[in-house]
């Protein structure tokens, strides 16, 4: 570094954000980004916020496509509200992410890509870089589209290929603006690009090129530095909620010594659980890419009957379309793990983006008496625990487990510490011995009430099993109106049972106050941070994160009552406080909801919070 | 679970391994009796373990079977017993899988699952009791009733095309389709014991009577004085022939079948055609299947039985023998431990 006046600032932590056309490569350079910076013992979150369509037309709005990152040298719990870095590809790309960025921010743009028609086809009535639109920003304008196609002609890249490099050429300014591990940088090019080496080539000299260029550039006079955790010791990796859900199903199947199989149809956001358990034959994982929901589902049950840990994924749609199915697993009580990506609706509604709105539907969603265990995942990174524990819930108690994650979690990531699969609690599936002369279809463990689990291919044992009522103990077809009755009953009991095998419900902070902050699901890193933030203010305050839904954990109550008052927080339209009011009807509850198809920001949760706390 | 080998003395099963502890309910002289006779009867012949039988239904009077059987059953949901009998197939291979369905359950709510199963080629059996009417719900017309039937939901008469659920299985480039009444026991059980021994999903359809809502529907085939000139039972290597005294046969004319009579208009032995299940290319299969009355006889018999792609439960075990063969990660601690890990 030549430059005399270079300064660099150490900074706790930072969130940066990419933004550009849809098939600019965005993902793809934030990914790489957010690994390099994993690598280099940071915490971290990342946010991808993409439109449903796959290449809307270019430079439109429509089109843009954006990549978060919130990284630090303290515990990051959230991707951000708002970047101290944008970087924006296109007008369109600035356009729609000003008003995701802080007051001073830096903003570095593309201006080979600010021509008058590019200006106007972002809906832009004059050129934002020079009326004003920037005042109070740290603008750095790079001509990236021209220096990176200069870069792949040189190595002989046709011009198409040259113009997809253009995201690295932004990211190596970033490598520069960050100090961070550029050799890093290249060997995830690498591994992206291990069967186009020329590809692989023109990226890597791209990248290299944005960080030589920020190098001699006088805006980049200060340069930032977030240094590693140091309070954190151990294995660490950069995992995705969906990936951590697949993870979670197969450890659990290993731990259970059984094997797993997942019968799905690809919807957004949760195609990835399929594809990521597609790939992974040699870990015993059979997944079958079934014609529609319904085959998903009723594949999963019927390999629940033939012995396997049994699991379905799906978004909202999907698990409506799976709800007939799910009372078929309900009736022949087998173990199944049902996963509900969970996305804007009602109908196609924001298929990319996150909404908490299919929590009545998992609890209630069924025709009949139809009790199934809910859970939510609260970080993308426990989406790993909670499918473990849906899994040991449902082959334990013999009962189907709807998990709940959400489009925030599936795709966002953050750092996980490794665990070990000797340091996972057990699973013991409640199968039975060949010729087992007690064996009856509907006989139950006094405790739990879950029957036990012979498989087709035992001797002794065969039986038969489904959709019809079944007599109590014996499993055959019964239209006795006391015997319905009864088994309705045990049904509904055995699932409330489950909540003396949950942990109970925690709080974050003092357990009596003023406020208590209820959520649910994937809104916890926002509100936790909201919360700590008040709390750091002196406000007596706590949070009461559910990840245990349908039964809620015992001590619910006991949590409620500490408080004066309780504002329950949720991304949908009030669903989960139906919920508490049904259950715990003595409390009163505050309400903050949000329909946006995006998380909530720590600013607003704030403000909320203290209003309420100012009315005392 | 005890280790059964091949080497295993199997002790032989009779028609009483088989019964149900219950009583069997369909209504007195329904077709279905003759079915589950005749599948039970097959099932002694073929041998094998008990325990490794599964019968897999949907909905509707024919997927009351798995209670009347004593096998390891599963009564599904409407329609979806062909995903279900998928999932069990795939998750244990070594199961013999019947999936027992009818005209409503896979032609009409489980269309698609029939299709997809049939495309993907899991070797189950899939037999269609095919009454061409709803019974369970008491009379609707199905999608194989036949243009003007009236029924309560068709008062007068259907106007829907109907489907031949071997045009389907041909569509879904099925490997196996054959076709039998209910009231030929040799029939049936001839055509069973092929479908179970063929390797892929293999579509029965059994032509049977619903005595309450449908009676008679399938009287032109089976009747004793006209069956032999309304069926053509087709066997492979052998002439279509057909008729009282086998002077009728099939025969092809400007790329049509045709019905030929031996001796008149210069058709001879030659001109007959010869059954061949195996080739799948054969678009024989496809004319045979929908053969019907008034012009021709209905085809019975095994139409189409090749063995010309692998199931799919056989390509997956070889992948997942590949891939465990291939990778270095055997266990999850080795998968967590893979890739990008960072150690702080």
């Amino acid at each position: 570094m030549d430059n005399k006046n270079h300064r660099i600032i150490e900074l706790e932590h930072v969130v940066v954000k990419l933004a550009g056309d849809s098939g600019d490569g965005m993902q793809l350079s934030g990914t790489q980004f957010s690994d390099t910076t994993a690598i280099d013992g940071n915490d971290l979150a990342t946010f991808p916020d993409f439109p449903s369509e796959i290449r809307a037309p270019q430079g439109t709005v429509a089109g843009v496509s954006g990549f978060q990152l919130h990284f630090g040298f303290i515990k990051v719990e959230t991707p951000g509200d708002l970047a101290d870095v944008l970087i924006a590809l296109n007008p369109a790309a600035l356009k729609v992410n000003m008003k995701w960025v802080k007051p001073g921010a830096t903003i570095i743009i593309d201006e080979d890509s600010f021509q008058d028609k590019d200006i106007l086809k972002a809906g832009y009535l004059s050129n934002p870089l020079e009326d004003g639109t920037l005042d109070g920003y740290k603008v750095i304008k790079a001509p990236i589209t021209s220096l990176s196609r200069r870069t792949c002609m040189q190595l002989g890249l046709d011009a198409k290929s040259a113009d997809r490099t253009k995201n690295q050429f932004a990211l190596g300014m970033l490598y520069y603006m960050f100090h961070k591990d550029l050799d890093f940088g290249g060997k995830f090019l690498d591994e992206k690009f291990a069967k186009k080496e020329l590809v692989a080539k023109a990226n890597k000299a791209v990248l290299e090129s944005g960080y030589h260029f920020a190098e001699n550039l006088q805006e980049f006079a200060i340069t930032y530095r977030i240094k590693p955790r140091k309070e954190v010791k151990g294995r660490y990796r950069s995992i995705n909620g969906n990936t951590a859900v697949a993870w979670g199903l197969m450890a659990a199947a290993e731990k259970a010594g059984l094997e797993l199989f997942l019968g799905s149809y690809p919807i957004t956001p949760a195609t990835e659980i399929l594809q990521e358990l597609s790939s992974m034959k040699h870990l015993n994982v059979k997944t079958l890419q079934a014609e529609d929901e319904i085959a998903g589902i009723n594949s999963a049950i019927g390999a629940a009957f033939a012995g396997k840990l049994a699991a379905t994924s799906t978004s909202g749609p999907g698990l409506a379309l799976k709800s007939e199915a799910i009372g078929l697993a309900v009736i022949t009580e087998l173990p199944l793990v049902i996963i509900d990506v969970q996305r804007g609706g009602p109908s196609t509604g924001l298929p990319t983006k996150p909404e908490q709105s299919d929590v009545l539907q998992a609890i209630f969603g069924r025709h009949g008496e139809s009790p199934v265990v809910v859970m939510a995942a609260s970080t993308p990174a426990n989406c790993f625990l909670y499918a473990f524990m849906a899994a040991k819930i449902a082959v334990e108690h013999m009962v189907p487990v709807i998990l709940l994650t959400d489009g925030y979690l599936a795709n966002g990531s953050e750092l996980w510490k490794v665990v070990k699969m000797d340091d996972m609690p057990d699973i013991k599936p409640r199968l039975v011995k060949d010729n087992d002369p007690d064996y009856q279809p509907y006989k139950r463990d006094p405790q739990t009430l879950a029957r036990s689990w012979a498989l087709p291919g035992q001797e002794g044992l065969r039986h038969r099993i489904g959709g019809l009522e079944k007599e109590d103990v014996y499993g055959d077809v019964s239209h006795d109106p006391l015997n319905h009755q009864k088994m309705v009953k045990l049904r509904q009991e055995k699932v409330y049972r489950v909540a003396n095998h949950i942990p109970d419900l925690k709080v974050w902070g003092e357990s009596a106050g003023d406020l208590l902050v209820v959520g649910w699901g994937g809104t916890y890193g926002h509100l936790i941070s909201a919360v700590k933030d008040l709390q750091t203010e002196g406000h007596k305050i706590s949070l009461a994160h559910f990840n245990y839904i349908y039964p809620l954990p015992k001590n619910t109550k006991e949590v409620l009552k500490g408080f004066k008052k309780i504002v329950v927080c949720e991304l949908n339209n009030g669903q989960f406080i139906y919920w508490l009011r049904a259950v715990h009807p003595e409390f009163k509850y505050l309400t903050y909801h949000k329909v946006q198809g995006q998380p909530f920001m720590i600013n607003e949760l704030k403000e909320k919070f203290t209003e309420i706390l100012e009315e005392f | 679970m005890t280790s059964h080998t091949a080497t295993q003395a199997v002790h032989p099963l009779t028609k009483d391994d088989f019964k149900p502890d219950g009583p069997v309910k369909w209504c007195a002289g329904c077709g279905d009796y003759a079915i589950l006779a005749a599948i039970m009867t097959v099932l002694v012949d073929l041998g094998g373990r008990k325990e490794d039988l599964v019968f897999v239904s949907g909905i509707g009077c024919s997927s009351r079977f798995p209670y009347y059987i004593n096998t390891y059953g599963f009564h599904g949901l409407h329609g979806r017993g062909a995903a279900i009998a998928t999932g069990i197939k795939i998750a244990n291979p070594s199961l013999q899988v019947w999936h027992i369905t009818g005209d409503g359950d896979s032609m009409a709510i489980g269309g698609n699952h029939f299709i997809h199963t049939v495309r993907r080629n899991i070797d189950m059996n899939i037999v269609i009791f095919n009454n061409r009417i709803y019974g369970l719900t008491k009379g609707q017309y199905s999608p194989t009733s036949p243009k003007g039937l009236v029924t309560k939901s068709s008062p007068d008469g259907v106007i829907e095309s109907p489907f031949t659920p071997g045009e389907l299985v041909m569509g879904a480039q099925g490997t196996f389709f054959a076709r039998a009444v209910d009231t030929d026991p040799k029939m049936l059980r001839a055509v069973l014991k092929a479908a179970a021994l063929h390797k892929g999903t293999s579509v029965v359809e059994v032509l049977q009577n619903c005595v309450i809502f449908n009676h008679q529907t399938h009287a032109a085939v089976t009747n004793k004085e006209t069956k032999d000139d309304n069926q053509l039972f087709l066997e492979a290597g052998k002439p279509m022939l057909f008729g009282k005294n086998k002077k009728k046969g099939i025969i092809r004319r400007n790329n049509r079948l045709k019905v030929g009579i031996i001796g008149e208009d210069g058709v001879t032995m030659d001109d007959i055609l010869v059954h061949d299940p195996t080739d799948p290319e054969d678009m024989t299969h496809y004319n045979l299947v929908r053969m019907g009355l008034p012009e021709f006889p209905v085809a019975m018999g095994v139409i189409r039985s090749c063995d010309c792609i692998e199931s799919y439960d056989q390509l997956y075990e070889q992948q997942v023998a590949a891939a465990r063969q291939k990778s270095h990660i055997k266990c999850m601690d080795d998968l967590l431990n893979s890739g990008n890990i960072l150690d702080l």
